[in-house]
Order: C-alpha cells, then sequence, then structure tokens
C-alpha cells in the first residue's frame, strides 16, 4: 500500500510548491518536405505537421487530467528549417515561419521551434537565408521560436556568424519594438545545441532523431526550494546536495511516467526526458530562490556560483537514475525575467551580467531572458555572444544566449512580456567597445579538447 | 485501473459516508481506506478500483468535486501510478 505520507507529500507538491511537467514536446522530422519549390515545401510542411501531432494537445490533456499533474506547455519542435529551405530556388523562407505559425494555430500548441540554422563550422545553402529572415520571421509570427547554433567544442567559433547574429538580435527586438520586444525572446543563439532539446526558444529536432519523438521538460524549482526551507536548518552542504538529489529523483520519476504515456497514447517513441529545473514567475518557482535557501543573503552575492554548481550537479544525479533516457540540456536553468528571485536580486544590483556569465560556466544553458539597453550596438551584442560560446566550446557544455535589447530603454527600466516569459529589468552592460575584435570575422578555431580521438 | 481519492479539510459531519456514497452511485469498489483527523484537519486517502466501462474518471472527479464544495474539503482524485512511480523504486 501506498503511504499516506507520500500521498500528501506529492499533492502538496503540485498544490502548493508548483511542480508540474513543463512541457511535452513532439519532434518531427521534415527531411521528407524538401522541395525546389517553397510554396510546395511549406505545404508538405504544413500538412506533414498536422498529421503528426493532430492528438498532442489531447493527450496532453488527458493526461493531465488523469494522473493530477499540471502539464504547462505542449510543444512542437521541428527539423532546422536551414536545411529544409536549401533545396528552394525561392530564398523567401519566411513562407516556412508562416506555415509553421499557422501549424501551430490549428493543433492549439503553445510553441513550435526548429526556425533553426546549424552553422558552426559555416553557412550552407539555405541557412543564410534563414539567419537574415529571422527578424521578419520573429515580427510575424507568434508561436514560432528559432535558434542558431554559432559553435561547438568540435569545430570551434564561426565568428561570422556571431557578428551576423549581433545584429539580427538587434533587428528583431527593433522590429517588435511596440510589443516589449518580444521577438528577440524566441530567439536563442546557441554554442553546443542538442539536438533532443524540448525546452523553448532552442528546440529543433536535430538530424540524427528519429521522424517522430516524444521528449519531456520537467520542472521543479519551487518543489526543491521548499524541501530544503523544510528541512535544510543547520545541515552540512553533503546533506543538502542529498535532499536536492532525493527530490529531483521525484520529480523525474513524474516526468519519466508522463514521457512513457505520452509515447504510447501517441504511439510515438519516447526520446528523452530533460531533467531541467526551470523556474516560472510565479512566486516560490524560482531558482535564485533556491540558492537563497542554502544560505546565500541574495542571488548573486559571493558563493553564488559555488551554490549553483551544487544544485546544477544534485538535479542531474538525482535525475538521472530516475529516467531511462536523459537528454536536452538538464541542469538548472537560470532566465533573469522568468524567475521571480532572479528579478528582484537584478533589481537589488546584486546579480549583474557578469556574475550571470560565471554562473553560466556551471549550469544549463546561459545567458538567458536578460534585458540590455535599447542603444546596445550589434557588435557588443556580438561579443557577448562570443564570450558565452566559448565558455561553452572550452567547457564541452550548452551555452545560449537569449539577450532582449529594450529599444528606447534605458538601464533601470523594464520590459514586461506576460505569461512564461515574465518580467525583465533592464540590466547594464560592460562598458568598452569590441567592435573591431568581431568585425575581424572568421572562425575561432577549436580547442584541444576536440580532439578526443 | 486504480485511483486515489485525497479528502483533505476541516472536519465535519458525514465526510467519509458522503465520499463512500458517491464512489457507491458510480459502481466504483473501494479498496483501501486511511484516515487521520490533527488538530480539526480532516485528512482523509482512499484506493479505488475503477473496473473499464463502468465510469470514467472525469466523472468520478465531477461527483466528488461537488461533494468536496459541500463539504468544504479538497478533493483529489489521481491515477496510482503517479504515487507509486514517484515514491517507490
Amino acid at each position: 500500500m501506498l503511504e499516506t505520507k507520500d500521498i500528501l507529500e506529492t499533492i502538496n507538491m503540485i498544490d502548493n510548491e508548483n511542480l508540474d511537467v513543463r512541457t511535452i514536446t513532439m519532434g518531427i522530422s521534415l527531411l521528407d518536405c524538401v522541395d525546389e519549390d517553397i510554396d510546395r515545401a511549406s505545404a508538405k510542411v504544413y500538412d506533414k505537421i498536422c498529421r503528426y501531432a493532430q492528438d498532442l494537445v489531447k493527450t496532453g490533456e488527458d493526461i493531465e487530467r488523469e494522473y493530477g499533474i499540471p502539464i504547462i506547455n505542449k510543444r512542437i519542435s521541428v527539423s532546422p528549417i536551414g536545411m529544409i529551405a536549401a533545396p528552394c530556388q525561392s530564398k523567401n523562407v519566411v513562407k516556412f515561419a508562416k506555415a509553421l505559425d499557422k501549424a501551430a494555430n490549428t493543433l492549439g500548441v503553445n510553441f513550435i521551434g526548429g526556425y533553426s540554422a546549424l552553422v558552426q563550422k559555416g553557412f550552407s545553402s539555405g541557412d543564410y537565408a534563414l539567419i537574415e529572415s529571422i527578424p521578419e520571421a520573429l515580427d510575424i509570427t507568434d508561436k514560432v521560436c528559432s535558434s542558431v547554433n554559432i559553435g561547438s567544442t568540435k569545430a570551434g567559433l564561426n565568428m561570422d556568424a556571431v557578428k551576423m547574429m549581433g545584429k539580427i538580435v538587434k533587428q528583431t527586438a527593433e522590429k517588435t519594438s511596440d510589443r516589449d520586444c518580444i521577438g528577440a525572446a524566441k530567439l536563442v543563439v546557441f554554442c553546443n545545441a542538442p539536438e533532443d532539446n524540448p525546452f523553448m526558444a532552442g528546440a529543433f529536432h536535430g538530424v540524427g532523431e528519429a521522424d517522430c519523438v516524444i521528449n519531456v521538460g520537467v520542472s521543479g524549482p519551487g518543489v526543491v526550494r521548499a524541501a530544503l526551507a523544510k528541512d535544510g536548518d543547520g545541515k552540512s552542504i553533503d546533506e543538502i546536495a542529498d535532499m536536492v538529489k532525493k527530490t529531483a529523483f521525484k520529480i523525474t520519476r513524474m516526468g519519466q511516467l508522463v514521457a512513457k504515456e505520452a509515447s504510447k497514447r501517441l504511439c510515438v517513441p519516447f526520446g528523452i526526458v530533460d531533467l531541467s529545473l526551470a523556474p516560472t514567475p510565479a512566486v516560490g518557482d524560482s531558482v535564485a530562490y533556491i540558492l537563497e535557501e542554502m544560505g546565500l543573503e541574495s542571488c548573486g552575492c559571493h558563493g553564488t556560483t559555488a551554490a549553483l554548481a551544487l544544485l546544477n550537479d544534485a538535479v542531474k544525479k538525482g535525475g538521472v537514475m530516475a529516467s531511462s533516457h536523459v537528454g536536452g540540456l538538464s541542469g538548472a536553468f537560470i532566465p533573469v525575467s522568468e524567475d521571480a528571485g532572479m528579478i528582484a536580486a537584478a533589481k537589488r544590483g546584486t546579480l549583474d551580467i557578469t556574475k550571470l556569465e560565471c554562473m553560466t560556466a556551471v549550469c544549463s544553458v546561459g545567458l538567458d531572458m536578460i534585458v540590455i539597453p535599447g542603444d546596445t550596438s550589434a557588435e557588443k551584442i556580438s561579443a557577448i555572444i562570443a564570450d558565452e560560446a566559448a565558455i561553452g566550446m572550452v567547457n564541452s557544455k550548452t551555452t545560449a544566449v537569449r539577450l532582449i535589447p529594450a529599444i528606447g530603454k534605458k538601464a533601470g527600466d523594464e520590459l514586461n512580456f506576460g505569461g512564461l516569459l515574465g518580467t525583465g529589468p533592464v540590466m547594464p552592460i560592460r562598458e568598452g567597445d569590441p567592435s573591431v575584435f568581431i568585425n575581424r570575422g572568421g572562425r575561432l578555431p577549436a580547442p584541444l579538447q576536440a580532439l578526443k580521438n | 485501473m486504480k485511483a486515489v481519492i485525497t479528502v483533505i479539510g476541516k472536519d465535519s459531519v458525514g465526510i467519509l459516508s458522503r465520499v463512500s456514497s458517491c464512489c457507491a452511485d458510480m459502481g466504483v469498489n473501494i479498496v483501501e481506506v486511511t484516515q487521520s483527523v490533527l488538530q480539526d484537519m480532516f485528512a482523509m486517502i482512499m484506493l479505488v478500483q475503477i473496473e473499464e466501462g463502468t465510469v470514467d474518471l472525469d466523472s468520478l472527479r465531477e461527483g466528488l468535486d461537488k461533494v468536496g464544495k459541500e463539504t468544504k474539503t479538497k478533493v483529489h482524485v489521481m491515477h496510482e501510478d503517479i504515487f507509486n512511480s514517484m515514491h517507490k523504486i
């Protein structure tokens, strides 16, 4: 028989500590939709997505009701559109974005990711046109998310792409400046992008993946924080790590159950569970609060990087035992605008972009959902991307940059995206002009770590 | 399938009886019950068997939600597997 305390613990986690499954993401390969004619290709894309994912939302809702677990988002990721666009004679790639958005609206999913290009070593046919079209694509669509992989440990950094992405990020923010620059919140620049990531805005369906898979992203910072708040007083660091592990195990087991069930009901193979602790703007559901619960006065003060390293590692160790296949980004996310504790720390001034950059060396993802002054030059944005990508490249880990230049605003102002994306205070960035370095272009060589064979 | 019904709230007369009548009306068999009252707080957990073709989980939940409102308690109906997967290896 089940133990009473276990049952009550689960119910308390769901009712009071924001335990949820963040997303069920269906990955769909579009490689068989290529066509020389872009209209025909985008029609095929629309048809295939609608055919494969027709039951996704309903199945998600059924599981949610039956098991009593909130499943916040149902999403779709597709093959990088840069590849699908390659054979098209017309380079009006935005037609694909429209097809993706239309499919997302028809199906009722929350986001669709994969308006992406993988250019870590160079641009292939289709990639350049796709990247150029990102500002327009994110302006005219609501649910499409875009990502560009500009580097990897194996390939080094494509500095031409880094330079280009600085401009693209800025243009995207400018195009959507009437909507709090929301376009830039749907655009991620990656180094070492994972091919099975269920989280947005960086999800795409990698080329080595099956035709269709189900990936699940769990959440639960609130649960970890509550566990530490309840029993953490006076405990040593190893005991704290143990508590995080045990909680992560339970959260992931729930994700694994949902993933298996969704896979069975949709007759689609199960891909991975992404173990990430993904915060939401809801009070209490914050990674920053976990760090503060460990004993830091404010997230961002000295000690934050160490605390985050512990958290990230313990989440993985606890989670990996609970799932048959773990993948995606798997770790702790630190998106500023999506995390009430991070927002508060940024407003207090204890958390700045330099400290955030340090923190990204020990956790998953990178400089995420950071609002910067609107007058930041494209070269400076490129330089921030290059710094972050270098951390990922050298440490053989994924890093990402999702910056939102707040057009017409300066440090101290605020952007409000609403929903899961939250509210972002404009954070000051460092002085000094990196434009000569960025304008050199070329390729930053891969580090020795790349030569493992 | 087996489902777990939990009823949590302030103690009052007849909660157990109303929840079990609701189950009986819908043809749901109660397998196990544990109940405790701690400082006026009532917590009851029921493991029930729902035979295929009798009642679906949604209708059971609807019926029990009504009981919950009347008795001012919070009622959850969840598939047993969620607890098994989270708390048993």
